[in-house]
């Protein structure tokens, strides 16, 4: 059924990695995207990709649902894999017709796909691992310090809230009115584009209406509850950090640091 | 016979942590000019069995038969079978969307492809049907009308296809009574008039007891009961087994049966015991 | 402190008008008194300005004549507003759009987290609020996947979780289904009985309004009919014409009534009937 997508995917387990506080969790997955970009040569992602092993098991996530994040992404990363090993000059090893593969075409395009695969694997063990909820309660907190310089904080992870909440509703509305549309003889799947866009409007007309409906319904509701902006807003679960927060984070800093720095310094050569 | 479905069983989300079986080898056949009300309580298999009726929904096993066409068959048979079993579902106010009360109806018989006096036929008498001023309010705008009509605008768009089986899936939630006996009446009077089957779907036992003819008792998938509206709510204790009940008279009739009192326990709307009682209380008169 | 909970005086409200046509009058010239405690149930159906009355008194709208008291506040007093927000808290019709958060016990707390209560005071209001609804095991579930009424009794929960005086539902059954809406009647029993709340229930189902210490009946803005649930049921032929419905059985004592029969016309349950009879 519609109604069982979850978004962001949350994976529901009790694991060392969920009771982190998503405000490191968010952190550390920043220093490991930013690292990736430091990386020239192979041994760093040998690291990477250790790493990520570990952190996989420690999650108790299944190790086929961190994969299963790559699989909207998996045309992205062909294209630029395809890309790069065409694209590349250098010393021609093999061509098909027209086209050129160099050597430095394979390298570059093992490493470029690699760094996309790594990114997404990060980033999915975040949102597997992190209740939307705690994410944006991370959110809030860290852009916290913004608000000085006009950055609205709690608006953001309070649209953040009804977006999600709302997702699920909306998917299920969709259904609904796709199938109530088709009872009268609409058809959404056959004909060219331009007439597939002209058969959404007896769609997407009620979607926006109703939208719009239940927005103001629910700012009436947060009305009536008192609602009026984040000032002076106490929250019933507060973050705290734990010493597994720490440990995480200064072994996090040592970690990332070390696979940036492999950009200036030769390991080969130390090894 | 117009309808006939054979060992349906539809499983959603299949061969995931959340499969749910929703219907479970279900046999079923709805004839011609029955007025049929399909009770049971939420998630009880109801709307994933009518929404069959009309091929929304593809079968897991088994067969689903409309007037001699499959509804698993190619689009060209599946237009066929929506244009024979109309679906009106809950709140269906909310799916309107056109700028005009016609355009809005018109918008089935277009996609039929009919031509343009037909069209204007139709949606004048499905408006009639509802109990809408055609001239009134044809060029209004669905969205300023109010609650009980953009609903009867919705279901007249679904009558405009000329359905020989219209179903109705809660056609009265959030109505106020009289809103309620607006749309109830004038499904009746259609029912009388125009040789229609109707399938509605209603958690009311009072609003079943009042039109239909035959109920159809689902639970967890499956058919519990099936048979005339009298013999169904003479199993008051199965039928509260399934969470369900019988309307408030018929109650009222049994309680004062027990108390010894010789009057006939089956009637099940407030007219008939009214003429019961009636009957009853001066044949004791005068003994 | 009075008894009085909410007053209304002279209240007059009037939409905004479109175009050409005139100013609506949704509330006209209303006078009435909820005393603390009460279960009041207002009927009447859609468009006699029932719920436009609801909005009223928790300042949701401001009469455009007239004065609400909450509690002895006026809600002209914009700057008491939240506290009369806090005192009577409001339930809406529909269950899906007045839940914020995705999970109950965050949409819970949302009310509190809005008036500032300290962290651990929330939790304890949350708790409570969950357990009087019956919903505790809930508590980690995501509002979406509810049945209509345990998202409604969430709903309750979180205006519970205000500490309300009083709590106005505005339709909280309309939308639900026979299961469901028993639910929430046993819901507004057990707040009324054992939380002695003050419950003011607007609805158009004359099964509910059998519960209520008393019923106050609108049409086209105005208080038409007032009293008590056997006062107002035994006037089937009036409750009829307003657009309403009463029970089976009472429909019954009243037609047998006019059939000469010696019935009561004040029956409102199978027992009395049978017992009438």
């Amino acid at each position: 059924m519609i109604r069982n997508i979850t978004i962001g995917q949350f994976f529901p387990t009790n694991s060392v990695i969920h009771r982190l506080d998503p405000r490191i969790k968010i952190i550390i997955t920043f220093m490991f995207i930013v690292s990736l970009f430091f990386i020239t040569s192979f041994y760093p992602y040998l690291l990477i990709l250790i790493f990520l092993i570990l952190t996989i098991k420690l999650s108790k996530v299944p190790f086929i649902y961190v994969l299963k994040g790559l699989k909207p992404l998996l045309l992205i990363i062909i294209i630029t894999f395809l890309i790069n090993i065409f694209m590349t000059k250098g010393e021609v090893i093999l061509s098909i017709g027209p086209l050129n593969i160099a050597r430095e075409g394979i390298r570059q395009a093992v490493f470029m796909a690699l760094r996309l695969i790594f990114l997404v694997m990060g980033t999915s063990l975040l949102t597997l691992t992190t209740s939307p909820i705690s994410l944006t309660d991370g959110i809030e907190k860290l852009l916290s310090p913004l608000k000085k310089i006009g950055v609205p904080a709690h608006e953001i992870a309070m649209m953040m809230t009804i977006a999600l909440r709302f997702i699920p509703t909306l998917l299920e509305e969709t259904d609904k009115i796709m199938k109530a549309q088709m009872a009268r003889g609409a058809d959404f799947e056959s004909g060219n584009i331009i007439n597939r866009a002209k058969n959404l409007v007896p769609l997407l007309v009620p979607l926006f209406i109703n939208a719009f409906r239940r927005a103001d319904e629910l700012a009436v509701a947060m009305e009536a509850r008192c609602y009026r902006g984040g000032e002076n807003r106490t929250r019933m679960r507060e973050l705290k950090l734990g010493r597994n927060d720490i440990i995480a984070i200064s072994f996090s800093i040592i970690f990332f640091v070390f696979i940036a720095s492999t950009r200036y310094i030769n390991i080969r050569g130390l090894i | 016979m117009i309808i006939k479905i054979e060992n349906l069983s539809y499983v959603y989300s299949p061969n995931t942590p959340f499969e749910i079986k929703a219907l479970d080898n279900v046999s079923l056949t709805i004839n011609e000019g029955e007025f049929i009300g399909l009770i049971g309580h939420t998630g009880s298999g109801k709307s994933t069995l009518v929404q069959h009726l009309n091929g929304l929904i593809k079968p897991t096993s088994g067969r689903v038969v409309v007037d001699g066409i499959d509804t698993s068959g190619d689009r060209a048979d599946l237009l066929k079978v929506r244009q024979k079993v109309g679906l009106v579902f809950q709140y269906p106010e909310h799916q309107l969307f056109e700028e005009t009360v016609y355009k809005d109806i018109a918008f089935g018989p277009k996609n039929l492809g009919l031509k343009e006096e037909e069209i204007n036929l139709r949606v004048k008498k499905a408006m009639e049907a509802v109990g809408l001023d055609y001239d009134k309010l044809k060029d209004r705008s669905p969205f300023e009308l109010s609650g009980g009509q953009k609903r009867r605008v919705a279901i007249a768009g679904v009558l405009a296809m000329n359905p020989k089986v219209l179903i109705l899936d809660e056609p009265t939630a959030g109505l106020d009574p009289r809103g309620r006996d607006e749309i109830l009446t004038g499904l009746k009077r259609l029912y009388d008039e125009e040789n229609i089957t109707i399938i509605l779907v209603s958690h009311s036992m009072e609003e079943v007891a009042r039109f239909v003819n035959r109920i159809i008792v689902m639970h967890k998938g499956k058919i519990a009961m099936d048979g005339s509206t009298k013999e169904v709510f003479k199993e008051q204790q199965k039928l509260e087994e399934l969470g369900l009940g019988i309307p408030q008279i018929t109650q009222f009739m049994r309680k004062y049966r027990i108390k010894g009192n010789d009057v006939d326990d089956t009637v099940i709307t407030v007219e008939e015991a009214k003429r019961e009682l009636i009957n009853y209380l001066r044949r004791k008169e005068n003994d | 402190m009075s008894d009085e909970m909410i007053r209304i005086e002279n209240v007059s409200y009037e939409y905004d008008s479109y175009g050409d046509n005139k100013a609506l009058i949704a509330v006209d010239n209303v006078s009435m008194t909820v005393n603390k405690g009460e279960y009041l149930v207002i009927l009447g159906h859609n468009g006699s300005g029932k719920s436009t009355l609801a909005k009223l008194i928790n300042g949701l709208l401001i009469p455009t004549r007239g004065d609400v008291f909450v509690n002895g506040i006026n809600t002209k007093d914009a700057d008491r507003i939240w506290e009369i927000r806090e005192i009577a808290g409001m339930v809406f019709q529909n269950p899906d759009n007045q839940l914020v958060a995705t999970i109950v016990e965050e949409d819970v707390a949302f009310g509190p987290e809005n008036l500032g209560v300290p962290p651990e005071e929330i939790r304890r209001r949350v708790d409570k609020a969950l357990e009087i609804v019956e919903m505790t095991e809930y508590k980690k579930h995501a509002p979406h996947l509810l049945s209509g009424g345990q998202k409604q009794r969430v709903a309750i929960a979180g205006i519970l979780a205000m500490k309300p005086e009083c709590i106005i539902l505005d339709e909280p059954t309309a939308m639900l289904d026979p299961i469901g809406r028993k639910e929430i009647m046993k819901t507004l029993r057990r707040l009324n009985d054992e939380e002695k709340k003050t419950i003011i229930h607007i609805t158009h189902h004359m099964d509910e309004a059998v519960e209520a210490d008393r019923i106050i009946v609108m049409e086209k803005g105005k208080i038409v009919m007032e009293g008590s649930p056997r006062e107002i049921f035994s006037q089937v032929e009036k409750i009829k014409k307003l657009g309403l419905d009463v029970p089976q059985v009472t429909e019954l004592a009243y037609e047998l009534n006019k059939e000469g029969f010696n019935v009561p016309c004040n029956i409102l349950t199978i027992e009395e009937l049978v017992d009438a009879l």
